[in-house]
């Protein structure tokens, strides 16, 4: 045990007493990246989410390796609220070169824990200061030099944990499982946190009202993050081919089907059902999954806006030619390359119009970690059904950080491999069939694969123009009646996508319209609205093209805002489009500042415009 | 799509099809096209070595080489898709698919410029397939621009004369790691389909870039890429004869040291006999010298430029089961009740 330095400033109590708060306030740790504080970060997660406290992570961190600023909020929250919040309560001070600005940033009555040979830059006397002996500590703990800094921030895994009254055997429980069971890694860690504890329980007087209690909100339930979710719902989905390039925040996707597909999907023998191809770039990734899926393999990829963009080409091409490809979006801030490593929700009319000329794309929209898995497989099915490529629009926020999660559901249709003839079915029909014959009047037609063992299998696949028998045809009529179709086929999408998840309030005059990983923060404004006493309903879109029934819940409600995370609000042109005749009662929130949006930032919005449109 | 009744042929292949079911659509190119020929002579080696028609998957770029995957084997599934965009689009469906007998038709516009990347990465992962590059110097299906195997001082209707280095296919194909590498004269059918059938023999990616005068945007006697030229100049490497799989043991008697027989991987046989260049095609070093002294000596030498049977194929680097990816029932595509149920606890 060290002794504390006579030096270090004390504790500073500047605030009376006051009631506990009990398992509602956020934590943000302040730090560098590439100094392993994602491992502490995610220790102190998972040991508050086993203490049952409904809790959700954060990653804010830079585009780059090591050495600029990271940040990591935890919302803990009795409600089972999951947005992020506009400022923390508390504060984990590491990064010298942000303190100043880390510590305005705090809410009024936090407490910042802060490295006590850091000179602060700024005292606020409604803030309560605990110094902790970072250095001190990481020298006791006999950790070799280049593992120093990741031990050091074991130090204020171990504060936190006494000033918030975390349970030390869930920090080592969550350690171990952090470690996957690496014993000398474990031991190492808890070793240093439990110092920290330690010193902390002596030489700290606790002056401020935050505590972690046990509760039992989080049974049954795990922190997961959405890009590992997706694939593994594409792995229960079937997924047979994977080609990728890496582009932030999609590459954990591929990363976690590298890690799960040869243990799930490989022979006694060894031998795999499946193939992953890192291609030399996004042109030739879409090139390839377009490919596999023409010859008829379920096929995907995972990218991000810039890699969207270089798709567009072979998107049209899936789009006419009719191939089924799937591709995750896991979108981050455009502009150009924007910014790689912040969120938004920026590529919904790209992603759904992509590519020159007429044509749009089936889009999934999941907004939680079960919708991920979920999704991965529907993506894959409503790819072959419809013959098309489908976009799966997820995002930094929802793909990169940890949410919890209820067990994911074994799935319980079978794998839909849409409309394909065999052998024995031309054979059935003598051989008569026509590629791109409406025979069903949905718009979709049957189709063969390459290797089908009859000789009038066969057709010829183009991206020009075609008539029913896959022919070229420059004819105005059989053009027109291709492109009909086609819309025919979009429509008959419509119905067959993941619907709207929708709560109606009797006599609710504002509706709410959101989708993806706006669903906390548009439930939590609710709660806050409600408060106040506005009563809203709530439609939260999941998928392109948008359904039919969507013009009954804007026509039941005064006002329809729409929010999302992007300038242009282009969800809300969307919906416009779709319902002209109410499109001036449809109302657009938009912003986008590389952050999840917060409750607080929806819920005053609706106000200041429900106040103007009242007026 | 719909079977056609057919015409009673005494000739048959070993599979019991006639030349006719090779063929594919009339030719919509200008008359005495070099890919017309090339064409030809594709229906003539598919028959010859009684490939099943409905096993082989046919891809290209744009292009008017591109388009010419309607003029032969129309029995064959076909993907004509995005320019340059070819490889991956064969790799996709070749490695989902490894009973399909791939082969890709481009063009110099697709290949060597706007579809260089793509190519040489195809090479790089020996992609097996044949992949034919009907090679003209010019953008024909936009009337006539330069490519980048056009000959220096090549002229352009409107864009002035080359002054760029000729992009060198074939050794832009040894540099990547191709295992077979063919130069080949569209105006020389003999060779081509001898070469085309062992390039279909062979596992991997097989090349072979053939020069196909374009009639009508450059085939004046001053260009590499007619038929004139290429009447004149071509410098056959060997005296080349194909062995299929079920040959015959043909007896004939050589000069000593004057044949090379090359086996390939299906078994059957590509002979070399010498000619005055004494040209060993397995030597790498040898074939990037022999294409750096052509560009500087004008030659134009055919045949077997190099090979390499040794390269592991993408599918067999995948190492994938043996059905199919694609004729693997659903069972075999979504792990157990069980497996979830134990990944779940590994979260909890």
């Amino acid at each position: 045990m060290i002794e504390a330095d006579s030096t270090a400033q004390p504790a500073t109590k500047t605030v009376a007493p006051r009631a506990p708060v009990l398992n509602d306030f956020s934590i943000t740790t302040a730090t560098v990246n590439g100094s392993g504080c994602q491992t502490a970060n995610n220790t102190l997660l998972r040991a508050i989410h086993k203490m049952g406290v409904p809790v959700c992570g954060k990653n804010i961190f830079p585009s780059n390796i090591q050495g600029l600023p990271t940040w990591f909020t935890m919302r803990v929250s009795k409600e089972g609220y999951l947005a992020r919040r506009d400022q923390s309560e508390i504060l984990v001070a590491l990064n010298r070169a942000t303190i100043l600005e880390d510590i305005r940033q705090l809410a009024a009555g936090g407490i910042c824990l802060y490295p006590v040979d850091v000179q602060l830059p700024l005292s606020r006397d409604d803030v309560t200061f605990y110094p902790m002996p970072v250095d001190e500590l990481v020298k006791l703990s006999g950790a070799e030099n280049r593992l120093k800094p990741y031990v050091a921030n074991m130090v204020y895994v171990g504060t936190l944990a006494y000033l918030l009254n975390i349970d030390l055997a869930e920090i080592e429980a969550a350690l171990s499982h952090g470690f996957s069971g690496k014993q000398k890694a474990i031991e190492l860690n808890y070793a240093t946190a439990k110092a920290a504890y330690d010193w902390a329980e002596l030489h700290l007087t606790k002056a401020d009202p935050f505590r972690v209690e046990r509760m039992s909100k989080t049974q049954g339930t795990f922190l997961i993050d959405g890009n590992s979710a997706a694939a593994l719902g594409s792995i229960f989905g079937g997924v047979q081919f994977v080609s990728w390039y890496p582009i932030t925040p999609s590459t954990s996707i591929v990363d976690a089907l590298s890690e799960y597909l040869p243990k799930l999907r490989r022979e006694a023998d060894g031998k795999a059902t499946y193939s992953i191809v890192q291609a030399e770039d996004e042109l030739a990734v879409i090139g390839m999954v377009v490919g596999a899926g023409w010859a008829g393999a379920r096929a995907m990829t995972a990218t991000s806006g810039p890699g969207l963009s270089l798709m567009a080409e072979f998107a049209g091409y899936s789009y006419f030619a009719e191939i089924p490809a799937v591709v995750w979006d896991v979108q981050r801030m455009g502009p150009c390359t924007g910014l790689p490593t912040r969120v938004a929700q920026d590529d919904i009319l790209t992603a759904y119009t992509l590519g020159h000329g007429d044509g749009r794309h089936v889009c999934l929209i999941p907004a939680s970690i079960s919708e991920c898995f979920e999704f991965g497989g529907a993506a894959l099915d409503l790819a072959e059904r419809l013959q098309t490529l489908v976009i799966v629009l997820s995002d930094l926020d929802l793909g990169m950080n940890l949410w919890p999660t209820k067990p994911f559901e074994f799935p319980t249709t079978p794998l839909d491999r849409g409309k394909v003839l065999s052998a024995e079915d031309l054979a059935r029909l003598q051989g008569q069939w026509k590629r791109y014959a409406d025979v069903d009047g949905d718009g979709v037609c049957y189709r063969t694969l390459p290797g089908t063992d009859h000789p009038a299998a066969a057709y010829f696949t183009r991206g020009t123009g075609h008539n029913e028998e896959a022919q070229y045809s420059e004819r105005p009529e059989e053009w027109s009646a291709n492109l009909d179709r086609l819309a025919r086929k979009h429509d008959y999408a419509r119905t067959i996508v993941p619907g709207p998840v929708v709560d109606s309030v009797e006599g609710a005059q504002v509706g709410l319209i959101s989708y993806g990983t706006n669903d906390p923060a548009v439930q939590e404004a609710r709660d806050l609205l409600k408060a106040m006493g506005v009563s809203t309903s709530y439609l939260r879109l999941r998928a392109l093209p948008l359904e039919r029934k969507l013009p009954e819940f804007i026509k039941t409600h005064q006002r329809v805002y729409v929010v999302e995370n992007n300038l242009d609000g282009q969800m809300h042109a969307l919906i416009q489009l779709h319902d002209p005749a109410e499109a001036g009662r449809i109302l657009s929130i938009a912003k986008c500042d590389g952050l999840p949006l917060t409750a607080c930032w929806v819920s005053e919005s609706v106000l200041t415009r429900e106040a103007k449109e009242r007026a | 799509m719909t079977t056609t009744a057919k015409p009673a042929s005494a000739v048959v292949n070993r599979i019991g099809l006639s030349r006719a079911d090779y063929n594919g659509a009339s030719s919509t190119l200008c008359n005495g096209c070099g890919h017309n020929s090339i064409a030809n002579v594709i229906v003539g080696a598919a028959y010859d070595l009684s490939l099943d028609p409905t096993r082989i998957a046919k891809f290209s770029g744009i292009g008017c080489s591109s388009k010419s995957l309607a003029y032969f084997l129309g029995r064959s599934h076909s993907i004509n898709g995005l320019h340059g965009r070819m490889p991956s689009l064969a790799t996709g469906a070749s490695i989902v698919n490894k009973e399909l007998v791939a082969i890709g038709v481009s063009g110099d516009g697709d290949t060597g410029s706007i579809g260089f990347g793509q190519f040489k990465h195809l090479l790089r992962r020996n992609v097996d397939m044949v992949y034919i590059i009907e090679n003209n110097g010019v953008y024909g299906l936009t009337k006539g621009q330069l490519s980048s195997t056009a000959d220096l001082g090549q002229r352009s209707k409107h864009g002035g004369s080359n002054e760029m280095p000729p992009t060198d296919l074939c050794l832009e194909a040894i540099i990547s790691g191709c295992g077979f590498v063919a130069r080949s004269f569209a105006g020389d059918p003999r060779q081509l389909q001898t070469l085309l059938k062992a390039a279909f023999s062979h596992r991997g990616t097989a090349l072979v870039n053939i020069i196909s005068p374009c009639v009508t945007f450059n085939n004046g006697e001053a260009s590499s890429k007619s038929y004139a030229w290429g009447r004149e100049h071509q410098l056959p490497l060997h005296e080349i004869s194909f062995l299929p799989l079920e040959h015959d043991e043909i007896q004939v008697d050589y000069e000593p040291g004057t044949v090379r027989e090359v086996a390939l991987h299906d078994g059957s046989i590509l002979r070399l006999k010498k000619t005055d260049l004494e040209y060993d095609p397995t030597d790498r070093m040898a074939a990037i010298t022999l294409l750096e002294e052509e560009r500087a000596g004008q030659l134009f030498t055919t045949g077997l430029l190099y090979l390499d049977g040794g390269r592991q194929t993408l599918v067999e680097h995948e190492k994938l089961v043996d059905l199919p990816l694609v004729r693997l029932p659903n069972e075999k595509l979504r792990p157990s009740q069980e497996a979830l149920d134990k990944i779940n606890a590994e979260y909890l």
